[in-house]
């Protein structure tokens, strides 16, 4: 399959030619599939809000080339601007850069910006109110007047109403609590598979991307040292761990077992998995299979297929569509 | 270029001569300059403008070459007045003539030395900016306007509104270059389109960052309560300004010099 | 050892809008002890915030009272001495830093209490070196990473030299790495210094630290104890809309499942140690 997004030796250095010179991102080749659930993890300063930024056009190549649905970005100003659209980002902390009078204005500034016409702009606005659970009484109010976690919807709401083909979040549950989390996380899911959009995930919880996402990617120091299945990025505990990321606390649990003599597959990510491996090892199964070695057979990288659910996820989809 | 790459009054930290100035000191030390700089008027006077301005930056160990990048904005200024000096300057000796625009020689001395005046001025307020941290300039300030507060100037509290706009500029400067980035990924568009385009283009910029600016004065507000922050009475400093004797030398070698260039100023050389 | 803070059947309510009042807090009674480490844990909107307003007098009770170190929060003549003894970091380091230099910054909390020059310079040098960013004392703030951030703006607090420290959310808006500094230097201060500590947090892995976790719902206290004796209470807590931490989750359902494993393994070992003696 075709990656609908991708960059080839993507280089960014900031303040070229200056004391303050520092490069970003060193060659970097990225790609995201149709309807691929991605997770991007790095600290701070690793150069992934570099990378996202530049798959949506904010930022310009130093060199090396960003290529949407293979066309480079940067080939033609009208494309640039196309591609704003169909790769939305939203930012962290979106909730402060809303601005309008009324929830709906807000909404609608991407869809207006796109140069919808009017009644487009409606269904968009209330589709994509809906999807992130704004009621209907919600959009003649001012942003303003809202709690914390609704600004946030309303602010995701204001990207997801230009029906991006990828959509990309940069900690978009960072702050919220627990019930927060669960149901950002949840809208999210909903869009991707009612849009088979691409979504691309950043985030610094371990145990959030592990549970959403199909594939990781790890940024440090503006290079991929890895990337696959969650199950394969957390046997890199140690590096993880020097990146300043660690590993799934249950991971943790999992592998200190091993390591107390427990004839057990450690590559354990999510708690469904923590407890079926238990339950199967209660029933005394001679010897447990590697969830890794169930999931994928092999692993995806920047040339091959997806990991195989997001692949029959695009393939499903596809069947519907006709 | 980045919003973030303006450098406004930046404060280089050091630990040369000049750096341990007092800042009352400086204040004054610019004050004098300023003054010497228009009492100058001719090659010798300059001469001694520029080596005191030449001195100090060396003794303060700044780099010049951030010196003369911190002229960069001033360019159209300068190159203005220059024009402007060329050509409004009634003269004897006319060099040329093109419409109603007359050059003479008188004029493009004028220009010639406005120019180097006014280089000269920022470059010497720069450099006190460049030494001095932002907080010690406000001290200085508060210390030497203090005499004021006899008559219900509020100084201290000008100079924490000061102090606290300077500490606030970067992150302000960051925030909306966030902003910015955000809008432009749903189709904001800040540089194309004509002047009122561009002015309500600004408006999903200067909204957010208004909000958030209240909030962050709101919640800075209450910061300084929590660390029991209640005004100038009482307050004591981390850093007790102290004249020096090399405070006194400097005070009296600007002064000698101010008095020296003006009476040289006075004869014209 | 004796309670620095205790509140009395604290109300608050903001002004009534359209008639209804919304009411914050509904009656909180608690002891917070000399020396202890104290999380408190709830979903946005439960109250919390607004509880640490009031240790330190930010906020006075609309019913009630609050006493800190014997003192009545409403004394207004009183407020100097409360809030030098009850110290207040909050989420957004940003926005709590004062001054242009760290170091100037530390100073800023003493300078206001008129304490001599001295003393000052002593103080901002341990404060600093308490929160391990001594070698950043001449830097500036906007430059630093939000972990090194919110520990100047700890050092603030420590320069002031409180019994207590209250923290609101200080690790909301940091990194793993900057969260997990912080984290350290908190417990540092309460183990090395005898600082009391509250730290409010939505983080069940730093509430899992504390010496005692309070949890919070609609304005009351819900939940109160030893983090693994609140933790094993594994519904009521998804009764208010938190979770546990995935160790004790995964325990729990082990235990629905009929298997006799303790609920209190909170840490990886412990964890590790009670599924060890499950499959042996």
């Amino acid at each position: 399959m075709q990656p609908i997004i991708e960059t080839k030796q993507l280089t960014h250095i900031y303040s070229a030619g200056t004391p303050f010179q520092h490069t970003a991102l060193d060659s970097v080749d990225f790609c995201a599939y149709p309807g691929e659930y991605l997770g991007i993890i790095g600290h701070t300063g690793s150069g992934k809000s570099t990378l996202i930024q530049h798959l949506n056009a904010l930022l310009k190549p130093t060199s090396g080339q960003v290529l949407f649905q293979d066309m480079d970005i940067w080939s033609d100003p009208k494309l640039t601007r196309k591609t704003r659209f169909q790769v939305g980002l939203v930012f962290q902390y979106p909730e402060y850069q809303l601005f309008e009078e009324t929830v709906y204005k807000d909404i609608s500034f991407g869809p207006k910006n796109m140069g919808l016409d009017e009644k487009e702009i409606d269904r968009r606005v209330r589709a994509a109110a809906y999807f992130v659970g704004l009621r209907d009484d919600h959009l003649e109010k001012s942003p303003f007047e809202l709690s914390g976690g609704q600004k946030r919807r309303v602010a995701i709401a204001g990207v997801i109403a230009m029906e991006p083909k990828v959509l990309i979040l940069d900690e978009p549950t960072a702050g919220l609590d627990p019930e927060g989390v669960e149901s950002i996380l949840g809208n999210i899911r909903e869009y991707h598979q009612a849009h088979n959009a691409t979504i691309i995930l950043v985030s610094h919880s371990m145990e959030e991307v592990a549970r959403s996402v199909d594939r990781l990617v790890a940024v440090n120091d503006g290079v991929i040292p890895f990337q696959g299945p969650p199950c394969e990025v957390f046997q890199y505990g140690d590096a993880l761990e020097k990146m300043g990321l660690g590993v799934p606390q249950l991971t943790r649990v999992f592998h200190r077992l091993k390591a107390m003599g427990v004839d057990i597959d450690p590559s354990v990510y999510t708690l469904d998995q923590a407890k079926a491996i238990i339950l199967r090892a209660l029933n005394r199964s001679p010897r447990l299979d590697g969830l890794c070695g169930e999931r994928t057979k092999e692993s995806p990288e920047c040339s091959s297929p997806p990991a195989e659910q997001g692949t029959e996820r695009a393939a499903s989809a596809e069947k519907e569509a006709d | 270029m980045a919003l973030k790459d303006i450098t406004l009054g930046q404060y280089f930290p050091g630990n040369s001569v000049v750096h341990r100035l007092d800042p009352r000191t400086k204040l004054i030390c610019v004050v004098l300059y300023i003054v010497a700089l228009f009492l100058a008027s001719w090659f010798i006077t300059y001469a001694v403008m520029f080596g005191v301005l030449a001195g100090a930056i060396a003794l303060s160990k700044v780099p010049p070459k951030s010196i003369l990048r911190g002229l960069k904005p001033i360019l159209f200024i300068v190159v203005f007045t220059a024009l402007l000096n060329i050509f409004y300057t009634p003269g004897t000796t006319v060099l040329a003539q093109v419409w109603i625009f007359t050059v003479t020689l008188e004029g493009l001395w004028r220009a010639f030395f406005m120019v180097i005046r006014i280089m000269m001025l920022i470059s010497g307020t720069f450099l006190l900016t460049y030494t001095t941290s932002p907080i010690l300039l406000t001290d200085g300030l508060e210390s030497l306007l203090g005499p004021l507060k006899k008559v219900r100037v509020p100084v201290h509290e000008l100079a924490m509104m000061m102090s606290i706009a300077l500490r606030f500029i970067p992150t302000l400067i960051e925030e909306t270059d966030k902003i910015m980035s955000a809008q432009r990924a749903r189709g904001a568009d800040f540089e194309s389109g004509n002047l009122i385009q561009r002015a309500k283009a600004l408006l999903p910029l200067l909204v957010p960052l208004f909000i958030s600016a209240f909030r962050r004065a709101d919640e800075l507000a209450t910061a300084m309560e929590c660390r029991c922050y209640h005004g100038g009475e009482g307050r004591t400093r981390l850093r007790q300004l102290k004249y020096q004797a090399r405070d006194y030398m400097t005070l009296f070698l600007f002064l000698a010099t101010t008095i020296g260039v003006g009476v040289l100023g006075h004869f014209g050389l | 050892m004796g309670t620095i803070i205790k509140t009395e059947d604290l109300r608050f309510s903001y002004p009534a809008v359209e008639g209804v009042t919304p009411v914050v807090l509904d009656g909180v009674d608690l002891e917070i002890e000399e020396g202890s480490f104290v999380a408190v844990l709830g979903h946005n909107g439960c109250g919390k915030s607004t509880l640490a307003k009031h240790m330190n007098a930010i906020l006075l009770p609309s019913g009630g009272a609050v006493y800190v170190d014997g003192i009545d929060t409403a004394d207004e003549d009183k407020l100097l001495d409360i809030r030098r003894t009850v110290g207040m970091v909050f989420q957004n380091p940003d926005n709590q830093i004062v001054a242009n230099v760290v170091e100037e910054d530390v100073a800023f909390a003493p300078e206001n209490l008129g304490i001599p020059p001295a003393e000052i310079r002593q103080r901002v040098d341990d404060a600093l070196k308490a929160v391990n960013m001594y070698d950043h004392r001449e830097h500036a703030p906007h430059l630093l990473s939000g972990g090194q951030k919110q520990r100047v703006a700890i050092a603030g607090v420590i320069a002031m030299q409180p019994r207590c420290i209250v923290l609101d959310e200080p690790t909301a808006m940091l990194d793993p790495i900057g969260r997990k500094d912080v984290l350290r230097t908190i417990k540092a201060l309460n183990r090395e210094r005898g600082v009391t500590v509250v730290l409010i947090t939505h983080h069940m892995d730093e509430a899992a630290q504390a010496d005692r976790l309070i949890v919070m719902a609609k304005g009351k206290v819900v939940a109160d104890g030893a983090p693994k004796a609140v933790f094993s209470q594994v519904e009521e807590l998804r009764k208010v809309g938190l979770t546990v931490p995935q160790t004790t989750q995964l325990l729990w359902e082990l235990r629905q499942e009929g298997y006799d494993v303790p609920l209190d393994a909170l840490s990886d070992e412990e964890c590790a140690q009670a599924l060890y003696e499950l499959l042996r």
